[in-house]
């Protein structure tokens, strides 16, 4: 079973990499919604299907096409005229490992508290709704109004805009 | 209310599907080449030699004018005379063509040629059906290529076609009853007259007489009105 | 004997797997049942073209085509070769790798929604838990190949097209999801198979479908109404119509591809008309009780090719929505139902069984589309124009 993870981890990671190195910027959105898929796949790996399944439908129903679209919509798709690495890219590295060893060290840290069996725990549809109803129906609603107002903002810029070509 | 011209829509085209199964009016295909849908009697495409009775060549009732070769605007008839002659319907010996070529890839259907011709020789055909893998001459139609029968002629235009033998029983009768006016005022003459010059005018109109007589007997119509015609020997 | 006639299939499948050793049963049994929806669709969507093209000819008041086999109906061999060795043309200046992407993704993903399909008693693929979930997570994806077609054919009438397409594409979507959001709430289960055992039961006869509830009846309409969008489906098919650019964010395929999209198009109205009797008009269940003794998977492909039917007969029917038609049907009448259709089956759950609930729900419903009816598509007074240019 080692293997399956290997060969889905170095699709999310090739897919990740690629996002970051491709030149043309519709490929790296796609390479993008391919790391998000082998993210999917990881999550259903670990018998969460809600969230296996939620990754795909939001992250690439929704942000993979939005992300799509905020490309086409302004001038990205062509190709830019300086190399796409910027001159200060050491430093950028440096501060990249630095998180990726400080993320690494907490993970490691916490290792021996982990919980040892084997068999993961399920987490059914009907434990997350219970949850989400009676724990966590304060983040819930938090969330909920952040989604309707980027919605009214969305709309009351659009609509600004033909105010202003009238 | 939201819906109501969708389901009427709905209604309509389900009544016509189901109508289409049923009755001829909603189903309106015409399955070309094993049906055709009859072309009405006006149609015209390209022209054809008109002949009477059953020889095409005896028959034909063109006789070589040249009046449609020269009023064909892209000219694509082309006529050679004939050296000898031979009796027309009315007994009358005439000239006929001995090359008649219509260019059917040229012709444009105007019906002139039709429309001027004296003796009711060249008429319009229907046929459109004509598609040749021989460019050059395939669409190049001679004489025995054109000659329809007049039969045929009353099959694809049958007022047209009545019309026509109606005009040319008439001129027939009218021919008919001035030779018959002439035969009897010579035999008359050649009662009174002497035997011998006005035999031989007796023989000749005698011999021009019985083309007529088997002519005659076809249109039957003649014989009445060719009775009143005696008493006026001056048409 | 009727038992044996319904689990032919299964007992099929059990029967060509005894012959194998333990461990290999399981992954090639996968296989077998995988092999036979690859098989089994692409020849209902053969037989699908033909009737479609013979009764959109029989509305139109002519005959489809019937010169191929007796009435026509080996068309789709023609089709088939015709696509098979027609020249593949890709523009040079398009974007190779995406443009050859386009179309197995859209296949790929459409097909994998058949996996959570219940196609008769005992005949599921995978029994996920998280089933429903599962089939919108793969026709969210559908959008990407949409788009990723249009792009990548360099063409601003493809791209403009797409662009159209995976708005209208994005909107219905939302409807569909919350018409189908519905019946988890009262099923309580995302699980497919679950949702046709909560249909399985007959009052006098006559079965517990959703349908036959107001909520449900308000549902499926929805339901069948953002199905059609969703695979751009005429009335709603302005991305692919033919008079308006070209053939939208398919032009510049030509041969197998485009046969490919045209495979996943009607694929995808199989799969959503397959999902919708599942939800909604209960599945692989008869509609009467008297009617079981016919094999359950008889009725649901029934079903679906009724579906098929109804679909046919839309298109013959009804014109085409313009863009902005089409989503202001979407934002302003679809998605306001959707979500009183929502409140009236929570109404309906708590209000215990009775002829009141009955009233009260399809009074609300009523009421909600005549007035949303009237007020969401009223009919917008458009000014002078006014042009907005992208910065």
């Amino acid at each position: 079973m080692g293997f399956v993870f290997y060969l889905i981890s170095t699709f999310t990671v090739g897919g990740a990499l690629a996002a970051v190195l491709l030149k043309n910027l519709v490929h790296a959105a796609l390479a993008l919604t391919v790391a998000f898929f082998g993210l999917a796949l990881l999550f259903l790996r670990l018998d969460a299907q809600f969230a296996g399944f939620a990754q795909i439908l939001v992250y690439v129903g929704a942000v993979a096409i939005l992300v799509v679209f905020a490309i086409l919509l302004t001038r990205g798709s062509e190709l830019p005229k300086e190399g796409v690495f910027s001159k200060t890219w050491l430093v950028g590295l440096a501060i990249a490992a630095g998180v990726f060893a400080l993320l690494a060290w907490a993970v490691l840290q916490a290792a021996p508290w982990l919980p040892q069996e084997k068999a993961a725990p399920t987490v059914t549809v009907n434990d997350i709704g219970n949850a989400l109803m009676s724990r966590y129906v304060l983040p819930l609603e938090i969330v909920a109004v952040l989604l309707t107002a980027a919605l009214l903002g969305a709309v009351i810029v659009a609509m600004h805009e033909k105010e202003r070509s009238r | 209310m939201l819906g109501e011209g969708i389901l009427k829509g709905l209604v309509e085209t389900a009544r016509n599907f189901a109508g289409s199964y049923v009755s001829k009016e909603r189903l309106t295909t015409v399955e070309y080449p094993e049906e055709r849908s009859p072309l009405p009697e006006a149609a015209r495409n390209f022209p054809f030699l008109v002949y009477d009775g059953d020889d095409w060549e005896k028959g034909l009732r063109c006789v070589a004018c040249q009046i449609c070769e020269k009023e064909c605007p892209p000219k694509c008839i082309y006529i050679e005379k004939s050296k000898d002659k031979k009796p027309d319907y009315v007994g009358k010996l005439q000239i006929y063509p001995a090359k008649f070529d219509i260019d059917i890839s040229v012709c444009m259907s105007c019906q002139i040629c039709v429309e001027v011709c004296p003796f009711e020789a060249i008429k319009m055909d229907t046929e459109f059906e004509l598609a040749t893998d021989d460019r050059f001459r395939g669409l190049l139609l001679d004489r025995h290529q054109l000659a329809r029968s007049n039969e045929y002629y009353h099959e694809i235009h049958p007022t047209e076609a009545a019309e026509v033998d109606a005009r040319l029983a008439d001129e027939k009768a009218k021919v008919e009853a001035k030779a018959k006016a002439a035969a009897e005022a010579a035999a008359a003459k050649a009662a009174a007259g002497t035997s011998a010059t006005t035999a031989a005018d007796a023989a000749k109109a005698g011999s021009s007489a019985p083309a007529p007589k088997p002519v005659a007997a076809e249109t039957k119509a003649s014989a009445t009105p060719a009775k009143p015609n005696e008493g006026e020997p001056k048409a | 004997m009727i038992e044996r006639l319904d689990q032919i299939f299964v007992i099929l499948k059990h029967w060509l797997l005894g012959y194998l050793p333990e461990s290999w049963q399981t992954p090639v049994g996968v296989i077998l049942s995988v092999v036979c929806i690859i098989g089994l669709y692409p020849a209902l969507f053969a037989i699908t073209t033909v009737l479609e093209r013979k009764g959109v000819a029989r509305i139109q008041n002519r005959l489809g085509p019937n010169r191929v086999g007796p009435y026509g109906i080996l068309q789709p061999m023609a089709d088939g070769i015709k696509s098979l060795t027609k020249e593949d043309i890709v523009p040079t200046t398009a974007d190779g790798v995406v443009h050859f992407l386009a179309p197995v993704v859209l296949v790929v993903v459409v097909f994998m929604g058949f996996a959570v399909l219940p196609m008769g008693r005992n005949m599921v693929l995978v029994d996920m838990d998280a089933g429903l979930l599962f089939y919108f997570a793969m026709g969210a994806s559908a959008e990407l190949s949409v788009f990723m077609a249009g792009w990548s054919s360099r063409n601003k009438y493809s791209l403009l097209g797409a662009m159209r397409a995976v708005a209208q594409m994005i909107s219905y979507e939302i409807a569909l999801l919350l018409s189908s959001v519905v019946i988890v709430m009262i099923t309580g289960s995302l699980s497919l198979v679950k949702i046709v055992e909560a249909q399985n039961h007959y009052t006098w006869g006559l079965p517990h479908w959703f349908i036959f509830t107001p909520w449900g009846l308000a549902g499926f309409l929805m339901y069948a109404i953002a199905g059609t969008a969703e695979t751009n489906r005429s009335p709603f098919d302005l991305p692919e119509g033919e008079s308006e650019l070209v053939a939208g964010y398919h032009t510049e395929y030509s041969g197998f591809k485009f046969a490919l999209f045209f495979l996943g198009e009607y694929v995808a109205m199989f799969s959503i008309s397959g999902l919708g009797s599942t939800l909604f008009l209960g599945g692989w269940t008869a509609p009467l009780e008297v009617l079981q003794f016919i094999p359950s998977w008889i009725w649901f492909f029934g079903k679906l090719f009724l579906s098929m039917g109804v679909f046919i007969w839309m298109r013959g029917t009804l014109p085409r929505l313009r863009q902005d038609q089409l989503m202001n049907f979407a934002w302003k009448f679809v998605l306001p139902m959707c979500l009183l259709n929502l409140f009236a089956a929570g109404l309906w759950h708590f209000m215990g069984a009775g002829w009141l609930r009955w009233v009260v729900c399809s009074a609300i419903l009523i009421l909600a589309y005549v007035s949303i009816g009237r007020e969401g598509m009223r009919r917008k007074n458009l000014g002078p124009r006014s042009y907005r240019y992208a910065e």
